[in-house]
């Protein structure tokens, strides 16, 4: 592509710094005050793109193909495979059809607990909206965008609580991904940080010990889900003694629904916690001591320390790796497959394993849809975190 | 392995502390260890040993046997090679190609104010929109694409010009990784078909490419981060000392950013070293990959135990052993000597 077409290429040739600039973030500090660096206008395009070239090619067409197959279906002719229009039936199917109980869940009427959550649910984010609408500083754009946003928000906290607050509701694949999402990164971002933080101080073995908790995740990720089968085997794996000495013969976790979620979310969490703990060891590591030192020889507290020198420059790298985790978390599929094959029923079932279950029995066109309707949940959700915590939590750094 | 020339810092622990941090340490590496010493035992397991087990000690409680590692490593011979060679060479080339884009583009995000106009933006999405609609309704590919960037390059250096709202930095950077979002389920089949196209198909090329995309947003995410908490003084002194960018990054950036750099090089290598799905579409025979070796264990006849762990074992060591050779770099004081020297 010729530098002259792209669009950030015209841009460059006016000054960097004509945009309403927000003096907060680090970033924005650092362009204005190199601005003498605005000379070098190729590499401002050399830098980012490449990258944003290769993405662009390898994602839009799968973006519109699979688009494309969400509203078709497959029809097999003598000799040869045909895609016939079908329109919205893939999404009614799950939204509304036959499919329902199976990705939304069986609704039924919340319990009074459930009526005290969701009503707190729906009056949190009602004033919330009303308090952006009166400060007057959101464009109308932005003020519908929260709405659908608060909207979307408060029908997820509906599901959740028809299908789990409820008398004689049960959890589709989206309540269940959510449960899986949640539980597991509540889990990884405990350890991970709290690992990382004892790995950087100078104790016996540290070497040892930071390569060691790295390995789970090198191992791949269908390899950890058999793994974990041989683990969770009650009467061939290691822990038979176990389960017998605690009187548990003939116990088998597989048919309980929510030993069995516990089952998938303990295995995620002993592969994934790894990379919370590497990324935050490496951002530990390059804090600069001599600031925490000379606080604590002043007498800061070790809190006051963690508090207002360690938290500060952590917490921007935790909410990324949190939203990296979000989104891959979203994509969980080998453990509960390999586990459980999605069982005891549909109990431990994630969006994308019943995709896949889809994808497998040839119907294309479902599988797509479920991804689709996926990819718009992981949107909101992402885009909901990026703009009220990551964005807030940065400011605060 | 602590050092005792190291000189004592306020910040170390008092020795009780240590003891309990230690500890602590030590209760999460038995939670490591321990599925991993019992694949490491299955591995020298007879078929009925699994069956009638648990066995937990070799030459106590059962007799170990080099079967399974005699049946991967001889008996497949080649078939184990071929998958192990290409997982070497698509994993360490495609995270080295996202680490370089991946970090320039971070760089970049971090330095420099990009202002992409949202109209531009809107244009480029008509104009691919336009393209694939006249493709799906029997227009030759080729020629609907020149249109529509024909028509993109005409608009937005004319129209494109009056608009004046423009998206930030953040918004190139929320961009990037929300190209993760969909699950590989539905990218599987429309990625088949293009590589189909350029003739790609069962070719380590192909895996290479996917994964460097697939793995650059990771990149830039994490060295944003990293880039963004380095001290900027030094780039300014060295500006002012007139050094160009390119020497800048390649002379100051980088060498400071080693523990991000390496810590994300690791991370990367993992993705690419273990994705399945993908590598199970876009490959048949020849660029097969060793994850495909792990699942295809389980046969017909059950789960191989003995072979899977084998197999497992061998692909895990050589990135174990480069986490070995690379965790001395993830370590504190570069950036402190750095600002003195």
């Amino acid at each position: 592509m010729a530098s002259s077409n792209s669009p950030t290429d015209e841009l460059s040739r006016e000054p960097g710094l004509t945009g309403p600039a927000p003096p907060r973030t680090a970033a924005r500090r650092a362009t204005a005050t190199l601005g003498a660096w605005r000379s070098e206008g190729a590499a401002r395009w050399l830098f980012i793109w490449p990258a944003v070239l290769l993405i662009l090619a390898l994602s839009l067409f799968p973006l519109v193909a699979s688009v494309a197959l969400s509203v078709s279906k497959l029809v097999f002719n003598p000799g040869r495979v045909d895609l016939s229009f079908v329109g919205a039936a893939n999404y009614q199917q799950l939204l509304f059809g036959l499919e329902r109980s199976h990705f939304l869940g069986v609704l039924r009427t919340p319990t009074p607990l459930g009526w005290a959550i969701l009503i707190g649910t729906v009056a949190l984010t009602a004033t919330a909206w009303i308090r952006v609408l009166r400060s007057g500083r959101v464009r109308p754009l932005g003020l519908v965008f929260r709405l659908v946003g608060g909207l979307l928000f408060i029908g997820l906290m509906g599901l959740l609580v028809q299908t789990l607050a409820s008398d004689g509701g049960r959890p589709g694949s989206v309540v269940v991904t959510l449960i899986f999402v949640f539980g597991g990164i509540a889990l990884q971002l405990f350890l991970g940080l709290g690992l990382a933080m004892l790995a950087v101080q100078q104790v016996p073995w540290r070497r040892f010990f930071r390569i060691l908790f790295l390995v789970p995740l090198t191992i791949t990720p269908v390899g950890v889900g058999y793994m974990f089968l041989m683990m969770t085997d009650t009467s061939k794996g290691p822990f038979e003694p176990v389960w017998v000495a605690l009187g548990l013969r003939n116990f088998t976790w597989v048919t309980d629904p929510w030993l069995a979620r516990g089952a998938v979310i303990i295995g995620d969490t002993w592969q994934w916690t790894p990379f919370v703990f590497i990324v935050l060891l490496a951002a530990l590591e390059s804090l600069d001591q001599e600031v925490r030192e000379a606080a604590l020889v002043d007498g800061a507290s070790r809190w006051q320390s963690f508090r207002h020198i360690t938290m500060p420059a952590l917490l921007p790298v935790t909410t990324t790796i949190v939203l990296i985790r979000i989104i891959e978390g979203f994509k969980i599929i080998d453990m509960p497959n390999i586990l459980l094959g999605g069982g005891p029923g549909t109990a431990t079932q994630s969006m994308t394993l019943q995709a896949y279950i889809d994808w497998n029995t040839l119907n294309l066109g479902r599988s797509a849809a479920v991804a689709y309707l996926l990819l718009i949940l992981v949107s909101v959700v992402a885009t909901v975190y990026v703009s009220f915590v990551r964005r807030r939590v940065t400011e605060l750094a | 392995m602590t050092n005792p020339f190291r000189r004592r810092s306020a910040a170390d622990l008092r020795p009780p502390a240590k003891l309990g941090a230690f500890l602590l340490l030590l209760a999460w590496a038995f939670v490591v260890l321990f599925p991993i010493y019992w694949l490491f035992v299955t591995s020298f397991k007879t078929p009925y040993d699994v069956d009638k087990g648990p066995f937990y000690i070799p030459f106590v409680d059962f007799q170990p046997t080099l079967d399974a590692w005699k049946y991967i490593l001889f008996d497949l011979g080649n078939d184990t090679l071929r998958p192990y060679v290409n997982t070497v060479i698509v994993g360490l080339t495609s995270s080295v190609i996202a680490l370089v884009l991946g970090s320039l583009a971070a760089y970049a995000l971090v330095r420099f104010t990009y202002r992409p106009r949202v109209g531009i933006v809107g244009l480029f999405i008509a104009s691919v929109a336009f393209a694939f609609v006249a493709t799906a309704l029997g227009a030759p590919a080729l020629i609907a694409f020149a249109a529509a960037i024909g028509a993109f390059v005409i608009l937005a250096q004319t129209i494109g010009r009056r608009f004046v709202r423009a998206l930030g930095n953040s918004d190139i950077a929320f961009w990037l990784i929300s190209q993760r979002i969909l699950p590989p389920i539905a990218v599987a089949v429309p990625l088949y078909v293009l590589f189909q196209q350029v003739h790609l198909l069962d070719n380590i090329a192909a895996l290479i490419v996917t994964y460097v995309a697939t793995n650059l947003p990771i990149v830039v995410w994490l060295m944003r981060d990293y880039f963004a908490s380095l001290p900027r003084e030094l780039e300014e002194s060295a500006a002012v000392d007139g050094a160009s960018i390119y020497r800048i990054v390649r002379s100051i950036v980088l060498p400071i950013s080693v523990p991000g750099l390496v810590a994300t090089f690791l991370i990367v290598l993992i993705f690419a070293w273990n994705e399945f799905l993908i590598a199970l579409v876009l490959t048949s025979a020849n660029a097969q990959t060793m994850p495909l070796q792990v699942a295809a264990q389980n046969a017909t006849r059950g789960p191989q135990w003995w072979a899977m762990s084998v197999l497992i074992l061998i692909m895990i060591a050589p990135v174990v052993a480069m986490a070995v050779a690379l965790e001395r770099f993830i370590t504190r004081g570069i950036l402190v000597g750095a600002l003195k020297g």
